[in-house]
């Protein structure tokens, strides 16, 4: 008999089977995992986590007799009351009144639930997405240092020791001192020794020379302080990029919960694709009616607010923190606002001109999403009006500035607007502009 | 049994915890039961700790410790990975594999008390089972199996660097689809060598010699009265058709697999006939497992080797295992098979020790024999579990189950019942019982039966529908798809009321590109 303790084998031994799975799944769990994105709170949103498929598509069939039809015996445990002879109500199916037998290999139509870890969730959620605007990268502070190799020193810590190195150069220094090798000494002893016991003189002139080369070798070290190198490594300074996004939304009475949850929505792709790109994300959520205030996330989307709508109060209140805390020198400035569309007629003037001149240049990337009711429907012949602040905006993107509108109306539709508006743009224009 | 009680001085163990030595000790404890006093037979045995994460790596690849690779393994791991974390199922407590040495994978975090069961039953009970049930015997090589896994798994990759991860895994899709209809269920005649062909041949001369009679000559006799076998006849000769394993007729007769595409047939094949001794014996292997821990557990604490708080958590546990819920329960998930192959066995050595008239009248051959660990080893070398319930279940165990005999025709408006436990059903339940656990009741019988060479190559097979029992239509077609396009041309399943011929139903299908190359129209 062996004992195995097989604790300590390298795990993941199942990887390449998940990683064929998951490709062959992919279609499958892409969706899943944008449905179960929706659900979170912005800040782990991009946790991996459980998801569910359906288990078509990933089954496995195999020739098996149907669950219905035909004649059946069923032998069952615990009989009470029952006679031979007895009928018995056929029960509804899938009752285990008379011992359903499930599926026969033992797994049923079930939806299939499985966990992502959080790579490989971010990973299938923003595949083919890029952000538009990259380019600002800013070195901030001293705390992100990064030790890159350069050359050779003379003095270090002998973890550095640079070992090919010293070598070479005690080698060097050994050929070009003469040093004596071990071989040539050993040669001289052994030519001593095979001397002729008679050849005095040569003998003495041999001892001599063995003397002399062996003194040699005393002097001369195999490896002197001065070979010695150790590896250099040199601290750079690491741009390091970081964002802050900001969400701004209307919280006035004509929002309803379902736009509410929709805007939720579209921050949390939002979120998960910055987190993405840059170490350091930061959240600023911003509420406005006709007044505006940065709030926590809770307040943001869960608190009642009412009051008419201005919305240059909220660009006004956006400025005066990106003035504060983000130097737009520092920081990429990502922003989405959502809103239903309305805004009090004497304020669009004042928010376009704050948008031009101030924010956009700041931004690298603004994204309004108008809002929509789930089932908004129109009487024929009723032209929908474009909202005040959609007509505002227009404007505004024709003059090409680095800003993108939508509308929407459905949770379904919140996905693929976001990869409308972040697809990469390589060689052909993304479809949807 | 001769229950010498010497008691021990020391238990092997105290408390949960075990170490190595722990380990070590049991064994040997273990052993001395089994092996002395019970006669068991076993293969070296082979014990691997193993972690939370290798066990459920282990569920995925059928319990094999290498295995290659495919993505429902993949699938599997993550099922079982999903419902261990959300704690809506645990991990077993071991999972042993017939093969020589006998491995048994025993999990870490099992308590000391656990450990000597697991031993207990995986090392020896399965154990015994493996390496002497005949179907194990026939059908299973113990020796060559990790060998030939490894052989398989460096095979299919090797393949897969050479004609690429999608075209093997197309394959083996296939191939995983038909599994179930790729075992022999008989063994096949082995071709003879030449010293026994002339063997036979020389007593076949012999017995000529001895009976000729020269008058029989001179009978006048029929005309040469046989005929040429006909067309089709000797194409179903030439094909071994009827033929019954799916992937084997594959793997021989597709016309335009290549030679790597039926090595991979083959290794599939294979692996299904491993384990094709398994599901015939769920009970008997269970029954003889559970019976062989319990009596070693008993045997350990009446030796004073388990301290009564170990014997405690054994029983506990081990009347979790053999529970059977009655059928209106809501727990109730078909027969248990511990508890009815447990409760059987005990029932065997029940009739040898203490029988009563009515086991005299129905086991008149073993009845009061008073050695009943020779009849359980000769009931586990033996039977399969439908001739074994045929002959051994009892009508006391039908009346301790309260078994009963439901039958549902789909014709008829209502069930019915068509025997309880009760003088007149014993024998009716039994039988019923038995051909539950015959697999050839159980699966469906789907037979490769012609081809048509000379025109369009499609391949005929026909579902044997028993008891007008149809195949799951939607699965049906997936797998007859992957069919046809291993075979390369259409294929066509008819599926026939074995009692008047008629046929019932039919689905075809017709080759996609992907496996062999389709040639256009």
């Amino acid at each position: 008999m062996h004992i195995v303790d097989r604790r300590l084998n390298p795990s993941g031994k199942n990887l390449a089977n998940r990683q064929r799975f998951m490709r062959r799944a992919k279609a499958q769990i892409r969706k899943a995992v944008h449905e179960s994105a929706g659900s979170r709170s912005i800040k782990d949103a991009d946790e991996g986590g459980e998801v569910v498929l359906p288990a078509q598509g990933v089954n496995e069939p195999t020739f098996r007799r149907s669950s219905s039809g035909g004649i059946r015996d069923h032998l069952l445990p615990g009989n009470k009351e029952y006679i031979a002879g007895d009928t018995i109500q056929r029960p509804p199916r899938g009752g285990g009144g008379s011992g359903s037998e499930g599926a026969p290999d033992g797994e049923g139509e079930d939806d299939f639930r499985f966990a992502l870890s959080r790579e490989e969730f971010v990973d299938l959620f923003l595949e083919d997405l890029e952000l538009p605007d990259l380019a600002k990268r800013r070195v901030v502070n001293a705390e992100a240092l990064v030790y890159h190799r350069a050359g050779y020193s003379v003095s270090g810590s002998p973890a550095n020791l640079a070992l090919n190195r010293t070598v070479r150069n005690s080698m060097s220094r050994r050929i070009a001192l003469r040093r004596p090798k071990p071989e040539e000494l050993q040669a001289l002893l052994d030519e001593i020794e095979a001397l002729d016991p008679a050849d005095e003189i040569k003998r003495l002139e041999l001892q001599e020379e063995y003397a002399r080369k062996k003194r040699r070798t005393g002097i001369i070290p195999y490896i002197d302080p001065l070979d010695v190198r150790y590896r250099r490594f040199e601290p750079h300074p690491k741009p390091v990029a970081q964002a802050v996004m900001f969400c701004l939304m209307d919280v006035s009475g004509s929002m309803t919960e379902h736009m509410k949850d929709l805007a939720k929505r579209f921050y949390v792709l939002l979120y998960i694709f910055l987190k993405r790109r840059y170490k350091n994300v930061e959240v600023v959520f911003i509420r406005h009616t006709h007044q505006a205030s940065e709030v926590d996330e809770d307040t943001f989307f869960n608190s009642p607010e009412t009051g008419g709508t201005v919305v240059s109060t909220a660009l006004e209140e956006m400025q005066r923190v990106i003035q504060e805390r983000y130097s737009p020198d520092n920081w990429n400035i990502y922003a989405a606002q959502a809103s239903d569309g309305d805004n009090t007629a004497s304020d669009n003037d004042k928010t376009a001109a704050l948008l031009t001149k101030v924010l956009l240049p700041a931004c690298q990337y603004y994204a309004y999403l108008e809002v929509g009711r789930d089932s908004e429907h129109f009487p024929p012949g009723f032209i929908r009006r474009d909202s005040d602040l959609w007509q505002t905006y227009s404007t505004i993107i024709r003059a090409g500035a680095p800003m993108a509108m939508r509308k929407v109306g459905h949770r379904r539709d919140i996905y693929p607007v976001f990869r409308e508006l972040f697809a990469k743009k390589t060689g052909t224009e993304a479809a949807a502009e | 049994m001769s229950s010498t009680l010497i008691r021990a001085e020391r238990p092997l163990f105290e408390g949960a915890d075990w170490e190595f030595g722990t380990i070590q000790r049991s064994y040997e404890e273990i052993e001395k039961i089994a092996l002395k006093e019970m006669g068991l037979d076993v293969y070296t045995n082979q014990i691997e700790v193993i972690g939370t994460e290798q066990m459920l790596d282990a569920y995925s690849s059928i319990g094999m410790p290498l295995f290659y690779k495919h993505w429902s393994f993949g699938k599997h791991f993550s099922r079982h990975e999903a419902m261990y974390r959300t704690g809506m199922q645990g991990l077993a407590y071991e999972i042993v594999i017939n093969s020589n040495p006998c491995i048994s994978y025993i999990m870490e975090e099992n308590t000391a008390m656990m450990q000597t069961l697991v031993m207990a039953h995986a090392a020896f009970g399965h154990n015994h089972f493996f390496k002497n049930n005949y179907l194990f015997q026939q059908w299973t090589d113990a020796n060559g199996i990790l060998d030939y896994l490894e052989f398989a798994k460096d095979y299919i990759s090797q393949c897969e660097e050479r004609y690429g991860e999608v075209a093997v895994e197309r394959l083996l899709d296939a191939a995983h689809a038909l599994m179930s209809q790729a075992v022999h269920k008989y063994p096949r005649k082995r071709a003879a060598d030449l010293r026994s062909e002339e063997k036979r041949e020389r007593e076949r001369r012999e017995h000529d010699e001895k009976v000729f009679n020269d008058l029989w000559r001179t009978v006048p006799g029929k005309e040469n009265t046989r005929q040429d076998p006909t067309a089709a006849e000797q194409r179903k000769a030439l094909l071994e058709l009827p033929q019954e394993n799916i992937l084997y007729f594959m793997e021989k007769s597709a016309p335009r697999l290549a030679p790597w595409q039926r090595e991979i047939l083959r290794i599939v094949r294979i692996i299904a006939q491993y384990f094709y001794p398994q599901s015939q014996t769920k009970v008997m292997n269970e029954g003889c497992a559970t019976y062989t821990h319990y009596t070693i557990m008993n045997r350990l604490h009446e030796k004073g080797l388990l301290t009564d708080g170990a014997m405690v958590e054994f029983l506990s546990s081990h009347t979790n295992v053999v529970f059977q819920p009655e059928f209106d329960d809501r727990r109730y998930n078909g027969l248990n098979p511990y508890a009815l192959g447990f409760a059987m066995m005990q029932d065997i050595e029940r009739i040898c020790t203490v029988p009563t008239a009515e086991d005299k009248q129905w086991f008149p051959h073993i009845a009061g024999c008073n050695d009943h660990m020779n009849v359980l080893r000769d009931v586990w070398a033996n039977y399969r579990d439908e001739s074994f319930i045929l002959q051994y279940l009892s009508p006391r165990l039908v009346r301790h189950f309260s078994l009963f005999h439901v039958m549902d025709d789909s014709n008829e408006p209502n069930l019915r019942v068509e025997a309880i436990h009760d003088e007149r059903g014993y024998r009716k339940i039994k039988q019923a019982l038995a051909k539950q656990y015959d697999v050839s009741w159980n699966s469906a019988d789907i037979q490769v039966v012609d081809v048509n060479l000379a025109g369009d190559r499609r391949l005929i097979l026909h579902h044997r529908a028993l008891n007008r029992v149809l195949l799951e239509e939607k699965d049906a077609r997936l797998v007859l798809q992957h069919l046809a396009d291993l075979w390369g041309y259409d294929v066509l399943m008819k599926e026939v009321d074995p009692a008047t011929d008629a046929v019932l139903k039919e689905h075809s299908a017709s080759p996609k590109p992907g496996i062999v190359r389709i040639e256009p129209g």
